[in-house]
Order: C-alpha cells, then structure tokens, then sequence
C-alpha cells in the first residue's frame, strides 16, 4: 500500500467544531426527548404474540381496548406476522395474572388465534436496579480504563481516550434519543462492548504514537503523531471494515431481538474509528503531549518477554 | 531468525486444538426432543413401568428414536416435537400423580464423547424456550411471622414456669411482657436469659414489665432461614410440575431465579410457585356466641373466621395441626363424587391429632385454608404492595372417631383445586411469602427461531470475514483464516467446558468476538508489509512483524478484557453470557492470531529462501 500524508491532526480544529457540535445535538436531544428506554430499565410487561398470517393491529388494539387495556402500546415486531403488546402496570390485576390476561382478551375475538412467543415482566424496583448497575458498569469501565492507560502510557493520553469514549457513549446515546430506538439491555451491553473496541483502536494508535516518539528524536509532536496515525490508518479501516461485516450480517439476520444492539455497534464502530484518531489523539496533543512524557517509560521490551 | 518452533511448542499447540476439537465436538449434534419419567416418590420407575409407558407409546404409534431406562428413570427420544408434546399429554394421563413426565431436550452426544466428559454448551431460555422467574422473599412477612411464635412461646414458657402475667403482647416489633407483680421479675429474667437469649432485653421504667425484641443476629437468622426454606420449597414444586433441568438459585440476599426450560402452561407454573396456600386444623367453639364475637366480643381463647358463603364461625385459638406437619398429600374424589385431598401427617402431628380427636368426639373440628394474596395498588403515583392473608374455613366436619396419621378433607371448589392444594401440601409451604419481581417467558417456536437467526448471522459474518481475508491478505490470510476457525472452535470448547450457557446475546459475542479477532491478524500483517517496504527480508519481516505487533495486541486486547469483566460484574441474565463469550473470545483470540498463526506461517516459510511473501 502507498505511504499517504494525510494532515489529520492540522484538522483537529475542523473536528473540534464537528464533534461540537454532535454533542451538543446528542445532549440536547438525550435532555429534551430523553431515551426511548425498555421495559428492563422502566419496569412493566411486554407481550409477543405470533399469528400464522400477517396480523391486523387495529383489531388486536380493540381487543385490548374492550378488556380495559387501552393503554396498550401495539406494534409489529420484526415481521408483521408478530405484534409487540407494551402495557404498564395496571391496577386491580396482580403482574402474575396479567399475560395470560392479554393473550385472552386478543383471542377472543380473533379468527385465528396468536401463539405466545414471549413474555417480559420486570418489577419497577428491578428496573431501577438494572438501569442502576448499568451506569455503574460504565463508570467503572471509565475509571478502570484511566487507570490502566496512565500507567501503561501517560496521563494525557489517559484523559484523551477516555474523553473519546465519553464522546462515543454520548453520541451513540445521542442517536438513540433522536431516531427514538428502545434502549434495553443488549443495548446497555453493545454501548460496554463499544468502549472496549473504540478503546482498543486508540491504544493501537496510541502504541504507534509513543513508538515513534521514541524513534524519531526530531520533529514536532504534531508532525510524529501524524505519521502515526497515517502508519495505522490502513489498519484501522481494515479492522473496521471486517467488524462492520459481522455487525451487519448480526442486524439484517440476527432477529429483531439482537437488532438493536447490533445497530448500535455499527454506529458506535463508526464513531469510535472517528474519535480515535480525532478526539483521543487529538486532545492528547492540545494538553501538549511530547516525546518527553514517554522517554523514560516502562521497561523496554517487557512486553515481548511475556510471549508465549 | 529462521522462524521456527521448537517442536514441543508445535506438539503443545497442536494438542490444545486436538482437545479444543473433541470438546467443541458435542455441540454439532444437538438434542433430541424427549420425554422423561420420573417417580414423584422414594420409591423408583420399576421394569414394569418402563414397559408401560413403551407399550403406550407404540400403541398410539409416535416417531420414537428410542427408549432409555436407567437409573430410575425412562427416556424417551422422539423425531419431532409434535410427536413428543402428544406423548407427554398421554402418559400424563396413563401414569397418574405418583409419577412426573418431563419434557426435556436430550442430548445426541455419541458415548466415546460423554465417557471424555464432552458435553454440548448449555443452551439458554431465549434459544430453547421456558420461563425465569426471579423471585423476592418477603422478609418483613418471615420477621413478623417469627415475632409471632416467639410471642406463643413466651407465653407458653411463662406458663409452664408458672410465673404469673397480665398480658404478653405484641405492639411496634416489640413482644411486651407485664407481670401480675413485680416480685416476679427476677424469675422471668432468668427465665429469657436460659430459653430467649436470641431476643434483646429491654427494662423500660414501668417496674413489673419486660420488653422483648429480636436480635439483629436473629432477624440475619431468620431471613437467611426464610430463603433456604423457600428454596427447597420451590424445589420441591418444580419437582411436582415436571420440569427437566431446572434451575432454582438465590440471587443477593433476598431474590431467588427459577428457571424452567421447556414449560409451557406459565399461567400454572406462576400459581404454582407463588402461591403460600397451607391449612390448618383447629376445633370449633361451640360454647361461645358467634353473633356477639361479630359485633367484637370475641372470646379470648378463641378465633372468629368465616367459611365461604361469608358466616362467621368461632374456632379455638390453638392449631391442632399446621400444614408443615403434613408429610403426604393427594388428591381424588369422595363417596359422594366430592373432590377431596387425602392427607398423612407426620409422627408428631398424628399423636397430637389422635390425642385431641380422642378427647374430643362428637365436636365439629374446622379445616382453614389460609393463602397469601399480594394487590398491587397504586396510590399517589406510588406502587404499593399489599399483602393480604387470606383464611378461609373450607369444611366444618363433626369429628365422629379418633383418627390420627391418615384422614381425608373435603370443601373444595373444584378437582383442580383439589390437585393443586395436594401438590402444595406435598411441597410444603413457603417460609415467607414471595414476589415475582420479573418474569421473562419464551415460547418454544421463538426459541427455535432464535437459534436459526443466530446461526445464520454467525455463518454469514464469519464467511463474509474468511472471504475478505483470504483476497486481501492472500496466503496469509488464509493462514489468518485457519486461526479464526481455531478460535471458534477453542472457545466453543471452553464454554463448552465451563457448561456456560449460550444465549442469543451470546452468540453476537461469538460473532464479535471473530470479526474483533481479526484485528490481532490484521495488526501483524499490516506490520510485516511494513517492514517489507523498510527493505527487510522477508524472513525477518516476518519475526519483526510478530514481534512488534504484539505489545499492541497485548495492550489494547487487555483493555477491552477490562471493559468485558465489568459487563460481567454488573451486567445480569444475557447480558452476563455476551459478557463471558467476550471476555474468553479475547483470551482465545490472542493466542490463535499471535501463537496459532504463527506456527502455521513457520510451517510454511521458516527455515527456507524465501524471495517474496504472499501477503
């Protein structure tokens, strides 16, 4: 492959602007339309239903409407031979009685009737518990992953990569809030796996960078961490471009269930490529990372007297 | 720089891909649907059952792969889940309530791999289908539940020591004790602190009382109880549903996961498994007047309850037996075509009934149904659980001889009523009541659907990942490819190993642990071009590429591990199994790309001229 130059960090200003501005539309939509969360989060009961053809939702909505459920949400579930039945708590009938309830009221007046494919019911309290631990897997990632890439690295860099994942994280989130997709779960799950992998990008990055401070006793930082990026940038394509694949086979064949995870991590593949290269190593330059901060650093080559 | 392995690092490696091989192995066979009979009783499925339930089967002509009786149980491996749900709704009938017929998802794995302990990965609730509850005992009901038999003992215990009180009550969580006289004190005190120690003393000015209170080592006690005793309870009702492999586990302090693969009717086993339904055995008051216990005089000694249809009745204050005295319970249908439950008391139970059956003939004794009702109301907004116990007298029978161990209770609704309160008493009743607090059911047709889905996308990334690979990086890609297979099949094999069980998200950790994989390959590579256009010989670029490219992998490998382990610690259910498959996937992905690939490139190109790599 041809050696290219691409100025990148002389564009910083230009990706400053932009993730700017990314973030303020991912803040300002998260605090004005919130996020759409799932009943794991918000507590309730979430009913799947499967019919041999495709199902007719005004009916099923007036079934609900007639046995009193008529704040039920109903809608299509992956295909249109599935519906997705959302009802919240209801009053005078226990959360033990209340699928079986539903799936009565839909098959009383209906020709054909709907096959249970599911049922979800989680507590208020445990919702509040599962959003709870969530935000704290977060932040403990967060604060572990600073911890560790100040030790192996440098505090800048540090700072750096976790002001990308936060970056990551919030755009995702961001983009969540403005296409109004259900945050559950396996969502929580792809967001943590984002991280690791937007993560994983800029160490390799940040290796190159602090390699190369270390061959090239001249130059400017911004000059040497240039050249680093551009020395890994075929690599990073390339990783991406093969993560992406999965993610895609993982969206479009993977079943509504694990649907939105897999959208998040495409996008959050996306992004994390981005903030790797813009904000990590980027901002890493701004607080005026030099060759000096990496000259005396941990044992050389202690890490090829650990291969196997 | 010859680029070679010794031959043990060679042999090493190639082992481990061997075992990796025989113990991913069970996975490609996948289960048979099956039915299991099992005897309800100590006693095991005899020969003669065995034939039974074969004869039937062949009689009503199902697909049957094949029959199986060991161990006191028999197997039944069908072609097809129709088949296998006709059969099971069959011998349900045949056998009647001292046997369980399960059904189940049998293994196919050949003998030579189970006599390795080679077993196929656990498959979860979302791929096979079933139910998981998670359950929260009520602790506030097991700690009053206990305040109240120690208040009953301290005054039986005052009683018997002959030590004279005014009233022994309960009032705020306190068990207050006052005295006739003062004098007496000292007796008391001595008393509790020989047969109470467990109860906190408190002396409040009021010269001739006593307050009582639980200690928090107690109340630790009481709860820790009150869970295990649930536990076995819950066990015990799975048991009697007829559930293969179930799971029953305490989760934190207070919460207990029941998992019931392959369950069908949620409805019965939600009523089944939260229900606290017990009875009671007391004699009813004739002496007094029912009327003026209505309008609040109730006598102390006794009880008002009412049957029914609503009519006050009056009972004696003391139980004569209480459910967990019942050993043996079932159900069937009286003389008279009533539905009835049979019961069997245990050792003590049957002494005391026969005792007070023999002094009291010609009295009407009561049989109370008592169960523990949870209403969810919500008031300003807030969900406010409130529990109810609800007692009921279902019978009212004049007690006409002495009986003691073996009896039979009428009063009930419905035959089904019948079978479930002989189930129940089977069981055992739970220590404190219980809320499900989440409930996740799969049915069984959204299960199969899952494990389609979630083939087909594993298939399709992992080949659209092998096909890019080999036409970019060539040879060495198809190197890359060898080691991508070997990841799969060793980390299959580790889960496999740890029994780890494969949900859906699961699955996407697999897939994404390939296509992340690929990256340790991708960073080696990329290095060795690298270090080809720096003008290095080929054999050297190799060694440097491999070993430049390690610190990298190791480094941003170990944070992303770091990420996993925390969606372990705080993730939960599926979430936990995307975690573990992505956590071992990164540990596996290190050593195929780097170790496992580099062998295979050693084998080709090491110790040779070589004038240009393919790559």
């Amino acid at each position: 492959m041809l050696k290219r130059n691409i100025n990148f960090l002389g564009r910083r200003k230009i990706a400053l602007i932009l993730s700017s501005v990314l973030l303020i539309i991912s803040i300002a939509s998260l605090a004005v339309r919130g996020l759409q969360l799932g009943i794991d989060f918000t507590g309730g009961t979430l009913v799947e239903v499967g019919y041999p053809q495709t199902a007719d939702l005004s009916v099923v909505r007036n079934s609900l409407n007639e046995a009193g459920f008529g704040d039920a949400t109903v809608q299509h579930y992956g295909t249109t031979k599935d519906v997705l039945i959302r009802l919240k708590t209801h009053e005078g009938i226990s959360e033990k009685e209340l699928s079986t309830k539903v799936l009565e009221a839909i098959n009383k007046n209906a020709a054909e009737s709907a096959q249970l494919r599911r049922v979800e019911f989680v507590g208020p309290q445990v919702g509040e518990e599962l959003a709870q631990d969530g935000g704290l897997a977060l932040l403990f990632s967060m604060i572990g992953i600073l911890i560790y890439v100040a030790w192996r690295f440098e505090w800048k860099f540090a700072l750096g990569s976790v002001a990308a994942l936060v970056h990551d994280v919030i755009i995702t989130l961001g983009l969540f809030s403005i296409f109004g997709l259900e945050f559950d779960l396996t969502v929580l799950a792809a967001i943590l796996a984002l991280i690791g992998y937007s993560l994983n990008d800029t160490i390799v990055v940040f290796d190159r960078i602090r390699e190369n401070f270390r061959k090239f006793r001249k130059g400017s930082s911004e000059e040497i961490m240039n050249i680093s990026l551009n020395e890994t940038l075929s690599r990073t394509i390339l990783t991406s471009f093969t993560v992406v694949l999965v993610l895609l086979a993982l969206a479009f064949l993977g079943g509504a269930i694990i649907h939105n995870f897999a959208i998040a991590l495409l996008f959050g593949v996306f992004v994390g490529t981005y903030s790797s290269i813009f904000v990590a190593s980027a901002l890493a330059l701004t607080w005026g990372v030099s060759a000096e901060d990496l000259m005396i650093p941990v044992k050389e080559g202690a890490d090829i007297d650990q291969m196997p | 720089m010859q680029n070679t392995f010794p031959l043990w690092k060679n042999l090493l490696i190639l082992i481990i891909f061997m075992v990796g091989l025989v113990y991913a192995l069970p996975n490609l066979y996948g289960d048979d649907p099956s039915v299991q009979v099992s005897s309800t009783r100590e006693t095991k499925v005899e020969q003669a059952q065995a034939d039974l339930v074969e004869s039937a089967i062949k009689a009503a002509g199902f697909g049957v792969k094949s029959f199986e009786f060991k161990e006191g149980r028999v197997l039944v491996r069908f072609n097809n889940t129709d088949d296998q749900l006709k059969a099971a709704d069959l011998l349900r009938d045949k056998l009647g309530s001292d046997y369980t017929v399960a059904l189940n998802l049998a293994p196919v794995t050949p003998e030579w791999l189970q006599s390795l302990g080679a077993k196929a990965m656990y498959l979860g609730l979302d791929l096979r289908g079933g139910v998981h509850f998670l359950l929260e005992v009520d602790m506030d009901a097991a700690v009053k539940q206990a305040e109240e038999r120690y208040n009953e003992d301290v005054r039986l215990a005052l009683r018997s020591a002959k030590i004279h009180y005014h009233s022994v009550s309960k009032d705020n969580g306190y068990i207050k004790v006052k005295l006739k006289s003062a004098d007496e004190k000292p007796a008391l005190l001595s008393l509790l602190g020989k047969d109470f120690r467990t109860l906190d003393l408190t002396e409040p000015a009021a010269q001739d009382e006593v307050w009582l209170k639980l200690s928090e080592a107690e109340i630790r006690e009481i709860k820790k109880f009150a869970v295990a005793q649930n536990m076995t309870t819950l066990r015990n009702r799975v048991n009697e549903l007829g559930v293969a492999e179930p799971v029953i586990q305490q989760q934190g302090q207070d919460r207990i996961v029941v998992q019931l693969p392959g369950v069908q009717d949620t409805a019965r086993a939600k009523e089944i498994l939260g229900t606290t339904a017990t009875l009671e055995y007391r004699l009813v008051d004739v002496e007094h007047d029912v009327q003026k216990a209505v309008r609040g005089q109730v006598p102390v000694a006794s009880r008002l309850y009412y049957d029914k249809n609503g009519s006050p009745i009056l009972l004696d204050r003391r139980v004569i037996v209480t459910g967990d005295q019942i050993v043996d319970a079932s159900s069937g249908m009286d003389q008279d075509g009533q539905p009835m439950v049979s019961i069997t008391l245990n050792g003590v139970g049957a002494t005391k009934m026969g005792k007070i059956t023999q002094a009291n003939i010609g009295r009407p004794m009561a049989v109370v149904f008592i169960e523990y009702k949870v209403n969810t109301k919500v008031i300003n907004g807030q969900k406010v659980f409130h529990k109810e116990k609800v007692e009921k007298v279902i019978s009212v029978a004049t007690i006409r001889d002495a009986f003691s161990k073996r009896f039979q209770t009428t009063g009930l609704d419905s035959p089904e009523e019948a079978r479930n309160l002989a189930l129940l008493l089977r069981a055992g009743a739970l220590a404190a009541p219980v809320d499900i607090v989440e409930e996740r059911t799969v049915g069984p047709s959204l299960g199969q659907d899952n494990i389609n889905k979630g083939v087909t996308s594993a298939t399709v990334g992992f080949v659209l990942v092998l096909a890019f690979m080999a036409v970019y990086y060539r040879l060495f890609g198809v190197v890359a490819n060898i080691a991508l297979a070997f990841n799969v099949v060793i980390l299959v094999a580790i889960l496999s190993m740890l029994q780890a069980t494969l949900t859906l998200p699961g699955i996407a950790g697999i897939v994404l642990t390939v296509g992340m994989s690929v990256d340790a390959n991708v960073l080696i590579f990329e290095r060795i071009r690298e270090e080809i256009r720096n003008g290095n010989s080929p054999q050297s670029s190799i060694f440097l590429g491999y070993e430049k490219a390690f610190a990298t992998i190791f480094d941003s490998n170990l944070t992303t591990l770091l990420t996993a382990i925390m969606l372990f610690v705080f993730g939960s259910g599926s979430v936990k199994g995307f975690a573990v498959t992505l956590s071992i996937g990164i540990l596996t992905s290190m050593f195929t790309a780097t170790v496992g690939s580099r062998m295979i490139i050693n084998w080709i190109y090491g110790n040779r001229r070589v004038e240009k790599l393919s790559i």
